[in-house]
């Protein structure tokens, strides 16, 4: 009886220390970094943050980015950082979950104070935040999202985006299966949400108002597209144009196999990596996927000939403990070279106004196929794509880059920017 | 505790609280927001369950019928061109009635289920949620939810305190309200009908109670509360989307419940509490320690459910009243160790604190309870 007693009077201290400490943890963390004048920057470090979907439905297909990134801010920082100050990186989970990303974003942003936002993942899970970081004046740059929502610099002058955005990533592969499969039948199977739509609206501009011959969606918390998939069988399609993740991507693809369907796919860059792909598809990957289409504009996992990959690669061996090589291992470390390129720019002594006006002047060129779109108007981040298909297991570029002027996809004939010596921008 | 107790107790804590948001920095004061709006769908299921016997695993579900009927309320005000004051308590006003209006149709079915039928049947509830958004999803926005246009704080406000003090301050002032009008209702003669049915329905029929009508109250009632609670989060975080009440959301209100001590509303605030710090804490502990990248992210997400598994384990089996009745219990027997100190007439007149909050189980054998309860009818 004495024990017990006991017990319960310890869980019940227990809980009060608990209980304290959650109180007086907030404080003294603030406080340091408050003292400084920009927030998140000392004069020995950069802070800045993320937030990531590491667990929940997204995560299988995205929760290697930012181990990347980290990696590629590792690289820079054991190569004497940006202008001496190291970069810190804090990655937050919000498991794709709107309400999560609120939290999550309020505490890198109120409490420990980020000097800016890099590579928020997600259109729902960041559109909840797009407000609240506006308000509150964090640059807020490079969002993972293909939503055209992050290129409005008169509402949010502090967002920018990164991807290419879903209306003009579907236009070319539009214009593509015009040239390419002129007499098929073509659907449509997305995202319930503005990634779904807004590539829709992109794919109507060039295919016409009846263009498509079928539209499926499918909810993110229901993995199960059988329903969908079948439809589209009924329905006689043939390209089947894909706005969707990567895990549903790989469900579409599977639930079509199941069902002994095997139509052309044509996929947005959001949902097309190979070899994340596989991991969901297993060992019929090769024939699975063969022919399948997709969008991308960053340097291809397979061409070992390309200076970036090459590069990229070793850097992932080095500082990302020899993780898989592959397309979200390159979107990850883009991130951060286009990060520690815009911070360069900002110059010796960074403030978030200097941040801005170094994306504004156009001199931040990332390492794309296509252009980036930053400038005095414009918040978009890669303004085109290249088209990828897989033959034999292996997924390569073909054909040249396109940029949209308008409604207009043409191509694009630039080189795309070299890489600086060591990777590491200048 | 009286009445006018009652009401000088919530002042007290109102102007407590909101006095703190000028002490705390600015995450705090959203946590405590948070807390708060927390707070109303934990104190509805004390109501529910805790008083009222009727075990539901929707409230979450609730919680979102308040969030969806703020937003969609809000929005078409906005659109219409209101502002100012009407923008912000006219949507509140709708998600009260909203999730009260939800709870009503739910009660009239789940008034005649009990037990694990009742469980099951809630937990449709919230399991279908997703697919009812995205049915209808011009509408309710898909998987995505509705974005929603807030009255923000006013303009005489700005610069003195930080929007998240603000939205503090009306969770504050909302939850506040909820929790009294409960504990009204709660000592009063509906909480008396409703142990009665909770302890033995054939007694509380031939006493005169209608069980049934008792049930559905609770029911609406308790949803009523869970609206303002969703009404709250759809404010702080401007956006109302499946995601947000989701069936571990459910669970967690829940466990919340039964840990903070389910007998009582006290109890509730302790659960709301711990709610909000516990996977805070946790994703502190973890970011403070050196752990390798690849097992903090495992542990990131999924460490706070395994550590609130675990405290509900150890509650339920070492302090089955919960954090309350801990508190309660030492209370007594700080009480106690006077009483043995002290002469027998100065022990008397200091009246030992636990008397004054008594359990669920010491109310339910108070003697002069039950007699009370049919003078009403």
């Amino acid at each position: 009886m004495m024990i017990r007693s006991k017990l319960r009077l310890g869980t019940a201290v227990l809980a009060a220390a608990a209980l304290g400490l959650a109180s007086c943890a907030s404080p003294d963390e603030g406080g340091e970094a408050a003292a400084e004048d920009v927030p998140g920057i000392t004069d020995t470090t950069v802070t800045v943050g993320t937030h990531q979907p590491l667990t929940g439905p997204a995560a299988a297909g995205y929760s290697t980015i930012s181990p990347a990134t980290k990696a590629y801010f590792d690289y820079v920082n054991d190569n004497g950082g940006v202008n001496g100050r190291t970069i810190e990186y804090i990655v937050k989970d919000d498991g794709y979950n709107p309400a999560n990303t609120q939290t999550a974003v309020r505490e890198m942003v109120l409490q420990d104070e980020v000097f800016a936002l890099v590579g928020g993942l997600g259109t729902p899970p960041h559109s909840a935040v797009l407000d609240f970081v506006n308000d509150n004046e964090v640059p807020d740059l490079f969002v993972a999202s293909g939503s055209p929502t992050w290129n409005q610099p008169e509402d949010y002058p502090y967002t920018y985006g990164f991807m290419v955005d879903y209306p003009t990533e579907s236009r070319i592969l539009a214009t593509y299966a015009q040239e390419e499969f002129p007499d098929k039948t073509y659907c449509f199977f997305g995202q319930d949400d503005d990634f779904g739509e807004e590539f829709q609206a992109g794919l109507e501009a060039v295919l016409g108002e009846d263009g498509l011959a079928d539209t499926q969606v499918y909810s993110t918390a229901n993995t199960d597209v059988a329903a969908q998939i079948s439809a589209m069988k009924e329905a006689g399609c043939e390209v089947n144009f894909l706005a969707t993740i990567n895990g549903f991507s790989a469900q579409a693809v599977g639930t079509a196999a199941k069902l002994g369907y095997f139509p052309q796919w044509m996929a947005s860059s959001a949902g097309g990596d190979f070899n994340t792909l596989s991991g969901y598809l297993g060992e019929n990957t090769n024939k699975l996927l063969q022919g399948f289409v997709s969008a991308n504009y960053l340097p291809g996992y397979s061409d070992t000939e390309d200076e970036w990959t090459a590069k990229f690669s070793e850097i992932n061996e080095e500082y990302n403990a020899g993780a898989p090589f592959d397309g979200n291992t390159i979107f990850g470390m883009s991130i951060g070279y286009l990060f520690v390129e815009a911070l360069k720019e900002a110059g010796e002594n960074p403030t978030r106004e200097s941040l801005l006006e170094a994306l504004e002047s156009g001199n931040v060129t990332g390492n794309g196929h296509a252009p980036l779109g930053f400038g005095e108007d414009s918040h978009q981040g890669y303004t085109g794509a290249m088209l990828t298909r897989v033959d034999n297991g292996v997924q390569s570029y073909f054909g040249t880059p396109f940029v949209v002027t308008g409604d207009e996809v043409e191509e694009y004939t630039e080189e795309r920017p070299a890489m600086p010596a060591d990777g590491l921008p200048e | 505790m009286s009445v006018t107790k009652r009401y000088g107790f919530a002042g007290a804590a109102m102007v407590l609280l909101i006095g703190l948001t000028f002490v705390i920095p600015s995450f705090s004061s959203y946590q405590l927001a948070t807390a708060c709006a927390y707070l109303c769908g934990i104190a509805g299921l004390t109501l529910l369950t805790g008083a009222g016997g009727q075990l539901s695993l929707g409230q979450a579900a609730l919680m979102a019928a308040g969030a969806y009927s703020y937003a969609l309320t809000a929005n078409t005000m906005a659109d219409a061109g209101t502002e100012g004051p009407l923008l912000l308590l006219v949507p509140l006003a709708a998600a009260v009635i909203g999730a009260a209006v939800l709870g009503l149709v739910i009660g009239l079915a789940a008034g005649r289920l009990h037990g694990p039928y009742l469980a099951g049947f809630t937990m449709a509830l919230v399991v279908a949620l997703p697919a009812v958004t995205s049915t209808f999803s011009s509408v309710l926005g898909g998987d995505q939810g509705l974005w929603i246009t807030v009255e923000k704080r006013p303009a005489s406000l700005r610069g003195i305190v930080s929007n998240e003090a603000w939205q503090a301050w009306l969770a504050v002032v909302c939850s506040v309200l909820v929790l009294t009008l409960l504990a009204n209702l709660l000592h009063g003669r509906f909480g008396r009908h409703l142990r009665a049915v909770r302890d033995n329905p054939v007694a509380a029929a031939l006493a005169g109670i209608n069980p049934a009508r008792t049930k559905v109250t609770a029911f609406v009632i308790s949803s009523a509360a869970a609206g303002m609670g969703g009404g709250l989060l759809a404010y702080t975080t401007q956006s109302a989307g499946p995601g947000a009440y989701s069936l571990v959301f459910s669970l967690f209100l829940l466990m919340a419940a039964v840990v903070g001590g389910i007998g009582s509303l006290t109890g509730a605030v302790w659960g709301a509490v711990l709610l909000v710090a516990l996977p805070h804490l946790i994703s502190t502990a973890t970011s403070r320690l050196e752990l390798s990248t690849d097992l903090a992210q495992r542990l990131d997400g999924n460490l706070a459910v395994a550590i609130f598994g675990l405290v509900l384990v150890l509650v339920v089996l070492l302090a089955p009243q919960g954090i309350q009745g801990l508190l309660v219990r030492a209370g007594r027997r700080l009480g106690q160790a006077r009483s043995v100190s002290v002469p027998p007439q100065s022990a008397k007149s200091a009246p030992s604190p636990a008397s004054s909050t008594p359990t669920r189980l010491s109310a339910r054998h108070e003697p002069e309870q039950l007699p009370a309860t049919p003078k009403g009818q």
